[in-house]
């Protein structure tokens, strides 16, 4: 199965300064893999870059078969984005801002009232306007766009942030059912116990590029055999990595 | 194309409904400027009836100013447009479909502004044939040239106070035109007001093309 992220030496620009510096990546599709790097490392850049929103102007990115360097629009309806900001509109209701995103990209109509009510929007929430909402309101109404959409490739900048307890565990399980229908995830987050639980892989961030991998699994459970080459060994609880195109949701593992 | 247009427009039109900006900010604007204008020149009404042509015209580029950036503001907070270019939609048709929402307002606001210089100026309303088909193509070239310059402007951190010279001289040649046709059709020349109107189509026409051609690269750049 081709690799869901494939970057080689990519360089990608923003007001002319190299944010992305020759970053190398590979993500498989059913993986979960985890960036983490001090602040202005790269890490939005490289979820930007995967998300068509950023030109790679050297190098090569492959995302989803699709050719950044040749087309960055092509990939960006198979790919769901959450970034710092939620992309909502403050005068549209929450169930308005999730029909229009649904609509807008092509997915079924039918797939919004079950995200929805699986965000916990279901109720009174639905008819609020987005700019009476709460952070982590606005959070779960762009994570409801998300489920809705049903992306390929779910790129995930700080997603734990601005949740509370409840849906911090709800978004938990989100990645997981994703992964599980065979999505990829790569997922910048300062907040590394939660989400190095959720990730097959840790990869570190420096200056723009992807840093070697470290020698030594971190947990000490086994290493995915399927690991692209330089990818750091960090195997915790939940996910199994992908093997021979399956991939296996340990639930015994899941809390 | 079509399809995506029609979702964008419906999207604009229904945040300007929920959030009244042009009814409650936009439209009290345009009729204070059109009060003001009375104010600033003659009282005599004679004046005034001469000069509403023009004095309408003016009004309705200043509403058009505000229509294009609203429309552009509303994509620039909390990102909300990158997530309109992750949604894959056709750029021409994000094109289209915002320039037909700024032209359904500014049409609104034409017909208010039609009102207030039958009220403030004491126009007769003529030629309503005239008046018509150089509102609607004069309306369709100011919306699709203004938010053709919205996308340029978006991306700028100095896009409120760069837009205005961005548009208003491009848009001289519909002030012009505009105001040579209403005059012709309120009766105050004698000049062929149809040529006008073919101006103003050709106008439209020109920036409808090259907004569809150049939407895309200009939002991928803002």
């Amino acid at each position: 199965m081709a690799p869901a992220v494939r970057l080689r030496s990519a360089v990608a620009l923003l007001g002319g300064f190299p944010v992305l510096a020759g970053a190398d990546l590979e993500v498989q599709m059913g993986e979960v893999v985890l960036l983490q790097g001090a602040n202005g490392a790269g890490k939005t850049s490289l979820l930007r870059t995967c998300a068509g929103l950023l030109a790679v102007v050297s190098g090569s990115a492959v995302v989803l078969g699709c050719d950044l360097t040749l087309d960055r629009r092509a990939v960006r309806r198979r790919v769901g984005l959450l970034g710092h900001a939620t992309a909502l509109y403050d005068d549209l209701t929450v169930e308005d801002n999730v029909r229009f995103a649904v609509r807008a990209a092509g997915a079924p109509s039918a797939a919004v009232e079950p995200a929805l009510i699986r965000l916990g929007l279901g109720g009174r929430l639905r008819s609020v306007g987005a700019s009476r909402l709460s952070a982590g309101q606005r959070r779960r109404t762009a994570l409801a766009v998300l489920v809705a959409r049903q992306p390929e490739l779910w790129l995930l900048d700080e997603p734990h942030a601005g949740l509370d307890a409840e849906h911090r565990d709800l978004l938990d399980d989100l990645i997981r059912d994703a992964v599980a229908g065979g999505a990829a995830v790569l997922m910048a987050s300062h907040e590394l116990d939660r989400a190095s639980a959720l990730a097959h892989r840790t990869v570190t961030m420096a200056g723009g590029q992807v840093l070697p991998a470290r020698p030594a699994p971190r947990s000490g459970l086994p290493t995915p055999a399927t690991d692209p080459p330089g990818a750091a060994a960090h195997q915790p609880a939940g996910i199994s990595p992908p093997h021979d195109g399956f991939e296996v949701l340990e639930v015994a593992h899941v809390a | 194309m079509w399809r995506d247009a029609a979702l964008i427009a419906g999207k604009d039109l229904r945040i300007e409904a929920r959030s009244r900006v042009a009814t409650n900010q936009v439209a009290p604007f345009a009729i204070i400027v059109l009060v003001l204008f009375g104010f600033a020149l003659e009282p005599d009404r004679s004046f005034l009836q001469t000069a509403a042509p023009g004095l309408f015209w003016v009004a309705v580029l200043f509403c058009s100013l505000l229509a294009v950036q609203r429309s552009f503001a509303v994509e620039a907070a909390d990102a909300a447009g990158d997530g309109l270019r992750m949604s894959g939609l056709d750029p021409a048709g994000i094109f289209l479909g915002k320039a037909a929402a700024v032209a359904l307002e500014l049409a609104a606001l034409e017909a208010l502004l039609t009102i207030g210089i039958v009220v403030f100026y004491s126009t007769a309303l003529t030629g309503a044939a005239l008046l018509l088909a150089t509102a609607a193509v004069a309306t369709i070239g100011l919306a699709a040239c203004g938010t053709l310059y919205g996308v340029l402007a978006a991306g700028l951190r100095v896009r409120e106070t760069l837009l205005p010279l961005l548009i208003l001289p491009v848009v001289a040649p519909v002030l012009i035109g505009a105001t040579r046709a209403w005059e012709v059709a309120l009766g105050q020349s004698l000049d062929d007001g149809w040529k006008w109107v073919t101006l103003l189509a050709v106008f439209a026409v020109v920036y409808v093309t090259l907004g569809v051609l150049a939407f895309g690269t200009l939002l991928e750049e803002a």
